[in-house]
């Protein structure tokens, strides 16, 4: 399993740069990992990515972009603007966690 | 673990290696989904399909002609309908689906096997597209056929167009005929 080094903590990563092991994450890398792929986390970010860490902590795995959607009240349409082109990839990334399993 | 340090220490000299969400090979894809049925069944293909795309920045159109249309007129759209008959994947009698009420009991239990899996009926599931910024477009000679206009249809139908036009928007496009 690749490792590799971001802000300042290093991480273990699988071949598409996720990361596999959910507690290595913390708000700092939170904030970071989006740096990484463009987005500068407001509120209504950290509440998506809170509720995914929560959602997995108690499911095992992640929410879809719809369960996001319903669960925490959020226009899907809101989620495309937060997290633009891919945001059931980006969300789960920001968040530490493996791509979302679900079709739907 | 000789083999994970030694990674480390290389990649942790270098640059954090990141997903590539935007992959400039991926700018610029199109799908184009032909959605001709108006079974319950064969509604979610073409849904599921152009929610996907959707979600991996696919521009996705999807276009609704013949009894397609029972997906995107407001009358019927909440009331798609699953039937034995003619299906023989069901692997009962076929005799059995013709039984009255039977249709009713098919549809029954396929929307709640689909519900169970939080899957949206169809008119939510729509409203989820456009939401994801899906485009819906209606067949013109299906609607001169049934008589419907775009007072019939969802609001959000982008418009009532012919083949030509909907060919013409979809150029580039990957294209699914369901």
């Amino acid at each position: 399993m690749p490792t590799t080094t971001i802000a300042g903590h290093a991480v273990e990563v699988n071949d598409e740069g996720f990361l596999t092991h959910p507690d290595q994450w913390s708000d700092d890398l939170g904030s970071e990992l989006a740096r990484l792929i463009g987005i500068e986390l407001t509120d209504d970010h950290w509440k998506l990515v809170h509720f995914l860490r929560d959602d997995f902590a108690h499911l095992g795995e992640t929410a879809t972009l719809r369960r996001v959607s319903t669960q925490t009240g959020t226009p899907i349409k809101s989620l495309f603007d937060l997290f633009p082109g891919k945001p059931a990839k980006k969300m789960a990334y920001v968040a530490g966690l493996p791509k979302p399993k679900g079709c739907v | 673990m000789t083999t994970a340090t030694t990674q480390t220490d290389q990649t942790a000299q270098s640059a954090p290696f990141v997903p590539v969400f935007d992959s400039p090979e991926s700018q610029g894809r199109k799908l184009a989904i032909i959605c001709s049925k108006g079974n319950l069944d064969m509604a979610y293909p073409g849904l599921i399909l152009a929610n996907a795309a959707l979600g991996e920045g696919v521009e996705t159109h999807l276009f609704f002609t013949f009894w397609g249309f029972d997906m995107i007129n407001k009358k019927t759209s909440g009331d798609l309908k699953f039937t034995m008959l003619g299906n023989t994947a069901t692997h009962l009698p076929q005799g059995l689906g013709g039984i009255p009420g039977m249709t009713h009991l098919a549809t029954s239990q396929m929307k709640k096997a689909i519900a169970d899996l939080d899957v949206p009926e169809v008119p939510e599931f729509l409203d989820q597209i456009v939401g994801s910024g899906g485009h819906l477009w209606a067949c013109r000679m299906s609607a001169d056929m049934q008589h419907l206009t775009e007072d019939d249809l969802r609001d959000d139908v982008e418009g009532i167009i012919s083949a030509s036009d909907f060919i013409e928007l979809t150029e580039g496009a990957q294209l699914l005929f369901i």
